[in-house]
């Protein structure tokens, strides 16, 4: 099925129902957009890591705080945003997990996957929270039988 | 679906059958007690078999880490059995292949105990 252009967002509650959602409504996304299901499991697990990020590292499950989803298709590709309003994060922060020192650590491994199974992962961190991009070029079957340029 | 147990003992190891999905929350709660349970009433010879076992997030690869790290720490051994292509991916892409002793065989992983 070749991408059309389209956008869907959600305005969601800082919760752990928020994040199985945002993993079903990716699942069905990627899978009604063609992806093969290697990629539609990479692609909702991405998007898994990006909410358990907004709601417990941004939000802290605050209830005045909401989490925005948004995919969108542009062309080849599909592009997920997430964004939460916490205080932001320092991405100098943010240890390598396949460091010998932090493997046996047992957190820190959410934007390492985000990076492993997406094209594109881009975080900006702002004053109203942050703002993750996740980006998967479309290839195959799901760019309608034709391999997307790079 | 989410997380299931039950455990059963073979030759002084206790097999822990894992099915559904380990994640952030009740998944991650569930083997995290599981465990401690079991440590805490002297079985520290342990094996989670992760046959049906089909999902698995950040989440659930720390409790797997803390659940081997917690073994250990109390002079005990924990393995992983079966598991699934995607967890095997996942393990293999954070590296913690190297960490963990992973088994195919439920027999060669309970001889495997000293």
């Amino acid at each position: 099925m070749a991408m059309t252009e389209q956008r869907v967002s959600y305005t969601l509650d800082s919760s752990l129902e928020t994040i199985d959602r945002a993993e079903e409504k990716a699942t069905r996304i990627a899978t009604d957009l063609g992806f093969p299901e290697d990629e539609i499991m990479q692609i909702s697990m991405a998007v898994r890591e990006g909410a358990v990020n907004a709601v417990l590292h941004g939000n802290a499950y605050a209830a005045d705080k909401k989490v925005t989803l948004a995919f969108e298709q542009t062309g080849n590709d599909l592009v997920i945003t997430i964004r939460d309003q916490g205080k932001g994060m320092d991405l100098n922060k943010i240890p390598n997990p396949l460091a010998p020192e932090n493997l046996l650590k047992t957190s820190g491994r959410g934007i390492f996957l985000m990076r492993s199974f997406m094209d594109v992962v881009e975080i900006r961190p702002s004053q109203t929270g942050t703002e993750l991009k996740l980006i998967k070029h479309v290839r195959g079957a799901a760019a309608g039988g034709e391999e997307a340029s790079q | 679906m989410s997380m299931k147990v039950a455990s059963r003992q073979v030759d002084g190891v206790t097999i822990v059958d894992c099915s559904g999905r380990i994640t952030l929350g009740e998944g991650s709660v569930i083997l995290r007690d599981t465990v401690r349970d079991l440590l805490s009433k002297g079985n520290k010879k342990i094996v989670l078999n992760l046959a049906e076992v089909n999902y698995i997030d950040s989440s659930g690869i720390g409790e797997l880490v803390s659940a081997f790290t917690t073994t250990k720490n109390q002079g005990g051994e924990l393995k992983l059995l079966n598991l699934t292509k995607k967890v095997n991916d996942l393990l293999q892409i954070t590296k913690l292949y190297t960490v963990f002793d992973v088994k195919d065989d439920e027999a060669a992983a309970v001889k495997s105990f000293k």
